[in-house]
Formats: structure tokens, sequence, C-alpha cells
């Protein structure tokens, strides 16, 4: 069982390696990721949001114009899962210690 | 940990420290526009200058900085902000969270997406404060010293 477990990691580690290796260089021009047109030929919005965004909002923070405007309804719903989380932590750790004493 | 009292040189620290902690977090959701940061960010500074005064002189004294009652209607208030932005540019006439459509009379459309951009943040900010600060005051409830 443990060489099996190493055998494992050892093929995943070459893998990963493997895959790794065939990546892309980091901010060049020909990337599929930076092209105005994706892989399935539908125009790509990022490049609207770049040229655009100071534009429509006069921000000159690209990623607070995408998260506040352009993606805003995706925000509303992280603020929505943050105020859930904190609920769902009320109603668990609320008057915790008097339910242990009627228990008892 | 019953009879412990608060030491007064922590104290006077943490309450020397925690302000200007708020006004980074303050400036983290204003700056937002123009830096890295914004309400998820800030609001997690002021979380944190309300923690240290929590965690330095236990509930009754951090409660006259903030009521620990209070938090969970104002994480609701930091919601109904953010929503309540999305539909008043909904009634007047625009889609949902179309900033432009914001009743503020004298700027221009870009102009009302910047401020409604920082109306949200505001509500962002807000939740997130009060939330973690809902987390740990139930976390401690009845366990602290003070």
């Amino acid at each position: 069982m443990k060489y099996l477990k190493l055998l494992l990691i050892i093929a995943f580690t070459l893998l990963l390696l493997f895959a790794a290796s065939d990546l892309p260089y980091r901010g060049e021009a020909d990337n599929q990721m930076n092209q105005e047109i994706s892989m399935t030929g539908t125009p790509v919005p990022g490049n609207y949001y770049i040229q655009e965004a100071y534009n429509d909002a006069h921000t000159p923070n690209i990623v607070t114009v995408i998260l506040g405007d352009y993606r805003s309804i995706d925000t509303l719903g992280e603020q929505i899962v943050i105020f859930t989380a904190g609920l769902i932590v009320f109603l668990l750790l609320r008057n915790r210690k008097e339910d242990e004493e009627n228990d008892q | 940990m019953t009879n412990r009292s608060p030491s007064p040189i922590i104290l006077l620290g943490t309450r020397f420290l925690s302000p200007y902690i708020m006004v980074f977090g303050f400036y983290v959701i204003f700056h937002g526009h123009y830096s890295p940061g914004g309400g998820f960010q800030g609001g997690t500074l002021l979380a944190v200058s309300l923690l240290l005064i929590r965690i330095a002189s236990g509930t009754q004294i951090a409660n006259l900085q903030f009521k620990d009652y209070l938090a969970t209607p104002y994480a609701a208030l930091g919601v109904v902000i953010y929503f309540g932005t999305g539909l008043v540019a909904m009634i007047m006439g625009g889609y949902f969270l179309d900033y432009e459509q914001l009743p503020i009379p004298g700027l221009e459309a870009a102009d009302l997406r910047y401020w409604g951009i920082l109306i949200i943040e505001l509500g962002i900010g807000l939740t997130v404060m009060t939330v973690l600060t809902l987390i740990y005051d139930n976390m401690v409830k009845g366990e602290d010293y003070a």
C-alpha cells in the first residue's frame, strides 16, 4: 500500500510536469487568452473591458469596474454568501450555553 | 479565566492601534477605485480594528465601541444597500444594477457608474465587517472573562 501511494504520487507529479511543460509563456501576445476571438469563434468580453472600462465608469482600476459594474450580480452573490455564512454561525452558536444547561 | 481583569497596558495599546487600522480600512474601501482594494478587503480591516479591542478587553468594554446585537441588522443593511442600489436603478427604467439610471442629479453616465460602484463597495464593507465581528462574538459568548 505504501509503495502504491508513492507510485501514484510520482505518476501524478510526472503527469503535471508533462502538462506544465506545454503551457504558453506568460504575457505573450500570441497566446490564446490574449486574442480578441476565442477558440469557439465568439468575441472575448475581456477585450471590451480593457478598452472601455475607463470610458464607461471613469475608474482607473479595471478590476473594480469589472467586479462592481460588469459583474455586479456575481458580487451581490458573494456578499449574500458571506451574509449567509454569518447567519449560519449565529444560528448554530446562539444560546449554546443555555441549551447545555437545559439538557443537564 | 473567571476573575482575570484586562491588562491596562494591552487595553491602552489596542485603543491606540484600533483607530489607525480603522482609518486604513476606510482608505482601502474608498481608494479601491484607484488601487488594489475594495469592499471585501476594507471590510476585513474594519473588522480587525473591532476584533482587536474585543480580544484585548472582553465583551463589556468592546460593547462600548460596537454593540454585539447590532451586528446582524447591520449585516442585513449592507445587503439591502447593495440590492437597493440595483432595485432603484431598475425602478428608474434601467436594468438591475445599471448605475446609469441612479437618480443623482448633475452627473453624466460614467460618473454615475463611478458613484454607484462606491455605494455598493460601502455595502459590501459593512456586511463583511459585521459578519466577521458576529462570528467572533458568537464563538466566545459566555467564555470570555470580562
